[in-house]
């Protein structure tokens, strides 16, 4: 079997050094139940390089105050840092200008904004599309709208081997189709969205695009001017940078175009009891204290990211899902579930008719850590006919000999469920 | 090679309740019911009660989809309290809630000795405190069912 894997060198092999990588992230040397930890839960959260820890720490002890406040030195400071985080997150999306980002709690956080602040301009009858991969982030908010305002959700369907199917997509867009709103990459398939082909069949429609980016910009990145769509949302903990931090990147005739979402401080321009005149976009959408530690954390974990290089990462990752795809064929009564011809590193599956949990629960032990449950998309669940699975997810950092710990742990479920 | 703790979670009872659950059918003459739902996993159990007018458990049964341990535990849980009066059942849940959770070994005298005895295959969950709602999921759903509330969850 490893005749077969190694055909493929990754890109850049020798600028990468998966133990160099591993050295960099403190958590990777723990020992679980007295196993060194195989963290191949990264999907769910990626765990943190030093120098995102560190940048953190000192932005705590000598950077801090609030922002957009103060005349004073440290809260100047600390704008500064805060507006710098912003200007790497353009960089690394490519966005044309910082202010097309609006910083979040989270990807969730993101979303939810668009559904109000967007969804607000949509009348009954209107129409968004979202598929059948989405996680709950990018199904509730939406409904949600539905109750509100009347709106109707239509849902995109994939194969049985996970592959997005562009044509029954393409089906599904019509006049009063106002909104697409799909993953870039599913959470559970893997499956990577054709998202160009949806922006351009969309457009054509005369329909903006919104791209939940969570897993996508993690696996494979994102150009967004390259894409062109309208929206592209993220989060700042599954790009190995701290939890409390989202991105939404819009176009600018979006977001100008966008009523407020929350009220209250830093969003306005002016406020008196009669009126209040808001500010532009991003500021507008920034209601109240910002995460401030967070975004100059967001900010270190960019600039890790990018000297490690995200195509060395995408290709790491690739190169591993490959082995990993062979080695767990071969495991008996393991059933994959996600097949898709373009996949990034996430494995879902079912082993034998043991309940996923119970997988978990066991490979623990052996200092295996998967996600086991419905991974926040039960429709999904639903549509590949199983309640939960067991998913392992590669991050920079996941080796071989981590995917080979699995196959060797899942002998001992085997062992206990004979 | 499995090391203890495993092997106190996944005894020999547990797997097979796991694997032939008893009572596992939807009774047509069953008087209440609820859906038992942990959100955590999706795990899903209806738990079946048919009550007489004195409030004794004539039949108890369920269905649904679950881990080993959820539907080890309904298996059980049905079984046991199958002809007690409900108070009884739900004295009894009382009992085997601290049993997963605390150090409780079942030896206060309190007429549930072998009860407890029995369920004691379950309290392995004290070792993995994310599994002891999988433990507990269908005793919750007794407890619904016989409230006439029309779902549990383990939240």
């Amino acid at each position: 079997m490893t005749n077969v894997v190694n055909l493929t060198e990754p890109v850049g092999a020798d600028a990468f050094d998966v133990e160099a990588v591993r050295r960099d992230f403190p958590a990777l040397s723990l020992e679980v139940n007295g196993k060194p930890l195989v963290f191949l839960d990264s999907a769910a959260s990626a765990q943190k390089p030093r120098a995102v820890i560190d940048a953190m720490t000192r932005a705590y002890e000598s950077q801090y105050a609030n922002v957009h406040r103060g005349t004073y030195h440290l809260s100047q400071v600390a704008t500064e840092n805060y507006e710098i985080a912003r200007a790497k997150v353009a960089r690394f999306m490519n966005a044309e200008s910082p202010d097309e980002i609006v910083f979040t709690h989270s990807a969730t956080a993101s979303i939810n904004l668009v559904a109000h602040s967007f969804g607000s301009m949509l009348e009954a009858g209107d129409e968004i599309i979202v598929s059948v991969m989405e996680h709950h982030a990018n199904i509730v908010p939406w409904q949600l709208l539905r109750d509100r305002m009347g709106i109707e959700i239509k849902v995109a369907p994939v194969d049985d081997a996970g592959n997005f199917l562009i044509g029954e997509f393409e089906k599904l867009l019509g006049p009063r189709t106002k909104l697409v709103a799909v993953t870039h990459v599913s959470n559970v398939l893997g499956t990577v969205t054709p998202v160009k082909e949806v922006v351009r069949l969309a457009h054509d429609n005369g329909t903006p695009v919104l791209f939940d980016g969570a897993q996508g910009i993690v696996h494979e990145g994102v150009d967004v001017q390259d894409l062109d769509c309208d929206f592209y949302v993220w989060t700042g903990h599954k790009l190995y940078g701290p939890t409390g931090i989202g991105v939404l990147w819009g176009k600018p005739e979006w977001l100008e175009k966008m009523p407020p979402f929350e009220g209250g401080g830093d969003m306005i321009s002016l406020v008196t009891f009669e009126k209040t005149t808001y500010r532009e976009p991003p500021a507008r959408f920034e209601a109240g204290t910002p995460p401030i530690v967070e975004a100059v954390g967001l900010g270190a974990a960019i600039d890790y990211v990018t000297a490690v290089g995200l195509d060395n990462i995408s290709a790491h990752e690739k190169e591993l899902l490959d082995y990993a795809m062979l080695r767990l064929a071969d495991t008996e009564g393991l059933r994959i579930i996600g097949r898709a011809q373009q996949k990034a590193g996430i494995v879902s599956f079912e082993f034998g008719d043991v309940h996923a949990h119970d997988v978990a629960t066991i490979i623990d032990s052996a200092g295996v850590a998967v996600r086991a449950g419905h991974h926040c998309a039960q429709p999904l669940m639903e549509r590949f006919g199983v309640t939960s699975t067991s998913r392992a997810s590669f991050g920079m950092y996941t080796t071989r000999a981590e995917v080979d710990a699995l196959a060797e742990a899942l002998e001992k479920v085997r062992e206990i469920f004979g | 090679m499995i090391d203890d703790d495993l092997r106190d979670l996944y005894q020999e009872v547990i797997l097979d309740h796991g694997k032939n659950p008893r009572n596992f059918r939807h009774p047509a003459d069953a008087s209440h019911e609820a859906l038992g739902n942990n959100p955590l996993c999706g795990d899903r159990l209806t738990v079946y009660l048919r009550l007489d007018e004195d409030r004794n458990i004539r039949d108890a049964a369920f269905e649904g989809k679950g881990c080993a341990i959820s539907i080890a535990s309904a298996s059980m849980m049905t079984d046991m309290v199958k002809g007690r009066p409900l108070a009884e059942a739900q004295a009894l849940f009382e009992r085997f809630h601290r049993m997963c959770t605390e150090d409780d070994d079942g030896g206060i005298a309190d007429g549930f000795e072998d009860e407890l005895e029995k369920l004691k295959v379950m309290s392995g969950v004290r070792q993995f405190p994310m599994r002891v709602k999988c433990a507990t999921l269908a005793w919750h759903t007794m407890n619904a069912a016989a409230e006439g509330e029309d779902a549990a969850t383990t939240e």
